[in-house]
């Protein structure tokens, strides 16, 4: 075990699978940093530093600078991997696929369910997400429920860098296109990684963080955070929490959120996205649909309002969830006919 | 460059072989045993044999929504196309794609593809590939004259340009995206290869109806994509017999239009005055195979029509994740 930052565990789990596989390829802009400048290719090293090293170590045609264009960014992953190649490409702000929708949605996620089964497409999309910057409204946001929503597309979103380590060495390793939710606020942290080079998580298993009967609260990405710092608050009350980090939105857990749910009969979600037709809106219903028997009281989501997210300290401040609104929610779901 | 008779033989026969397919079809749409939206190629065989020609299976190759041509010449299997237009699970794609998502990965054949424009930039990734092989192999992606208005057929040919990409973008221009004049939608003042120009690539212009035209402009272009000088464009002019869809009324057409194209502008024929008016074939030669094409795309047909139908389990084949 080695105690490394999240944005760390990306680029150290990235740089061993290029060394370990030469068909993996890293695509997008200021990947490399500093091309056709006076400061010369690695003058940045990649905006989120994800990705020092990589040009001198691999070249430049595995470690592919490319110009502002989105689309091309993901239509050439697409077509890097129909081609038996396995390229993760980066999307600076998941914001962006605004712009690149067409390539992901239409493309990539539908190549080998279209094409009769008859191809894979290994491709990684990173999207670094998520508000806590104050970048605003076109910087921050959290779309990872929509993309969700696309049959075709696996959809994983690490809390901690061992899990970052886990999870993108799987997505790597993955046939099928994966898109990697990088929190921007979390790039920062810092926790323990195992050494071991193979180390991988499967997709579809959450983790318990917290374990307790009396409530279950469902987190993803930097909500993880919140929602331990919440259960934690609460045990000092003597009320226990089951914190399950979803880690992947796309398979999900079903089994582990419902299982939880019939013990403790209480559910809070916890999301960064907008309320309507949203990850907390679907585990809602999950509950609603499959534990309904189990439970004591409506299942309560935790988002932000319904707006874009906003600029000022206060403002962004306001419209994320926080420990003290997860609390909240959970004395609300614990109130309810008592 | 002089092709041998056999060489002719076979490019005829590719055209053939498209033509009749997309005849075929136009008539047993109306019938309404096919579903779906279907977008016939013919009056443009030449250009995807005389490019296709020159590609092996190891290039890739990108498509549009009216990709039954592209396929054809990139050796898709005509009876697998068919069953996969008819919807039958023994499809080539499974009854899964249809007429817009036609692929064979095996023969670089990356995709038919329902939207306009989207092709471009998978053809890139497929050309950075081939970049990283090393192999002298190239990517190429037919785009039509609606395509070349989409951004990211921009994007993708500049960063082919950027990346230097063994990449080929042949634009199509048979003057109408869907129901509208190229003269009203490309704004450009001369043509189409001057945009790709503009963004620094080698350009070739040729007539589309003249197979021996695509065919030299093509073999010049991918020696100089080969060699390793990075992407090239080719706009060929050529036509579309029938509508955007099969159903399109044409209203836009001009009168006689249709007519006048079969007469004049029709590659297989010009092929078939070319090889015989230089002595290169015989009309019988070329019969023969007008014969044994129509045969193989009656036995497609029937193989089509008797050919499994899928299930409601098969809706969940193929799928990685099911809720």
């Amino acid at each position: 075990m080695a105690r490394v930052m999240y944005r760390d565990a990306v680029r150290d789990t990235i740089f061993k699978e290029m060394q370990r596989d030469e068909n993996v390829v890293v695509l997008g802009e200021d990947v490399v940093g500093g091309m056709g400048t006076a400061g010369g290719p690695e003058a940045i090293g990649g905006i989120w530093s994800t990705s020092g090293g990589f040009y001198e170590a691999f070249g430049p045609d595995r470690v592919i600078d490319t110009p502002i264009s989105e689309s091309a960014i993901v239509g050439a992953a697409g077509g890097l991997a129909l081609s038996g190649k396995r390229p993760i490409a980066e999307l600076m702000f998941a914001d962006f696929i605004g712009v690149c929708l067409d390539q992901i949605w239409n493309q990539i996620a539908k190549f080998r369910y279209m094409f009769g089964g008859k191809t894979k497409c290994p491709a990684i999309i990173r999207c670094i997400y998520g508000a806590g910057y104050n970048a605003a409204a076109q910087h921050s946001q959290a779309p990872t429920g929509i993309l969700t929503s696309m049959p075709g597309l696996k959809v994983v979103v690490p809390s901690t860098p061992a899990d970052v380590a886990g999870l993108l060495r799987q997505a790597i390793r993955d046939d099928d296109p994966v898109i990697f939710m990088e929190h921007k606020a979390l790039y920062g942290l810092k926790g323990e990684v195992p050494d071991d080079d193979d180390y991988t998580i499967p997709f579809g298993h959450a983790r318990l963080c917290r374990a307790g009967e009396d409530v279950t609260i469902l987190a993803s990405g930097m909500m993880v955070g919140m929602a331990e710092k919440a259960a934690d608050k609460l045990a000092e009350d003597g009320v226990g929490a089951d914190v399950i980090d979803l880690r992947t939105t796309s398979p999900l857990d079903e089994e582990a959120i419902l299982d939880s749910v019939e013990v403790t009969g209480r559910v809070v979600v916890v999301d960064e996205a907008p309320p309507r037709c949203s990850l907390a809106t679907d585990l809602c219903a999950l509950v609603a649909e499959k534990a309904f028997a189990s439970l004591k009281a409506p299942p309560v989501a935790v988002t932000p309002p319904h707006t874009p997210v906003p600029f000022a300290r206060e403002l962004e401040g306001a419209y994320l969830p926080n420990p003290d609104k997860i609390e909240a929610a959970v004395r609300k779901v614990l109130a309810y006919n008592s | 460059m002089q092709l041998s008779r056999d060489d002719l033989l076979q490019a005829y026969r590719r055209m053939k072989i498209i033509r009749e397919f997309e005849e075929r079809l136009h008539e047993e749409i109306q019938t309404g045993e096919i579903a779906g939206f279907t977008h016939l190629y013919c009056g443009q065989e030449a250009v995807a044999v005389g490019v296709c020609e020159n590609l092996t299976d190891d290039d890739k190759l990108v498509s549009t929504h009216r990709g039954h041509g592209h396929c054809l010449a990139k050796g898709c299997d005509v009876s697998g196309m068919m069953k996969e237009i008819w919807g039958s699970r023994e499809g080539l794609c499974k009854g899964k794609g249809g007429s817009m998502h036609i692929a064979d990965v095996d023969k670089g054949m990356l995709g038919a593809n329902g939207i306009v424009g989207a092709g471009a930039p998978i053809m890139v990734g497929a050309a950075l590939a081939a970049k990283l092989n090393g192999k002298g192999n190239v990517a190429v992606s037919f785009s039509g004259d609606g395509a070349c208005n989409q951004g990211t057929t921009f994007e993708a040919m500049n960063m082919a340009v950027v990346t230097k990409a063994p990449a080929i973008f042949v634009f199509e221009n048979n003057h109408y995206s869907e129901h509208t004049g190229v003269e009203y939608a490309v704004g450009t003042e001369k043509d189409i290869a001057s945009r790709a120009e503009a963004f620094g690539m080698k350009v070739a212009r040729a007539d589309g109806t003249d197979f021996f035209a695509v065919h030299d402009t093509m073999r010049e272009i991918l020696e100089y994509v080969r060699a390793g000088n990075g992407p090239a464009a080719i706009e060929f002019d050529t036509e579309r017999f029938f509508g955007h869809f099969e159903g399109d009324p044409q209203r836009y057409r001009g009168k006689g239009e249709l007519d006048r194209i079969r007469e004049e502008r029709d590659c297989l024929k010009k092929f078939r005055e070319s090889v015989t008016g230089a002595k290169l074939l015989e009309g019988a030669d070329l019969d023969k195979v007008d014969e044994e094409v129509l045969a193989q795309i009656e036995q497609a047909v029937q193989d089509a029509r008797s050919a499994a139908r899928p299930t409601a389990e098969d809706v969940l084949e193929d799928v990685y994740i099911s809720y």
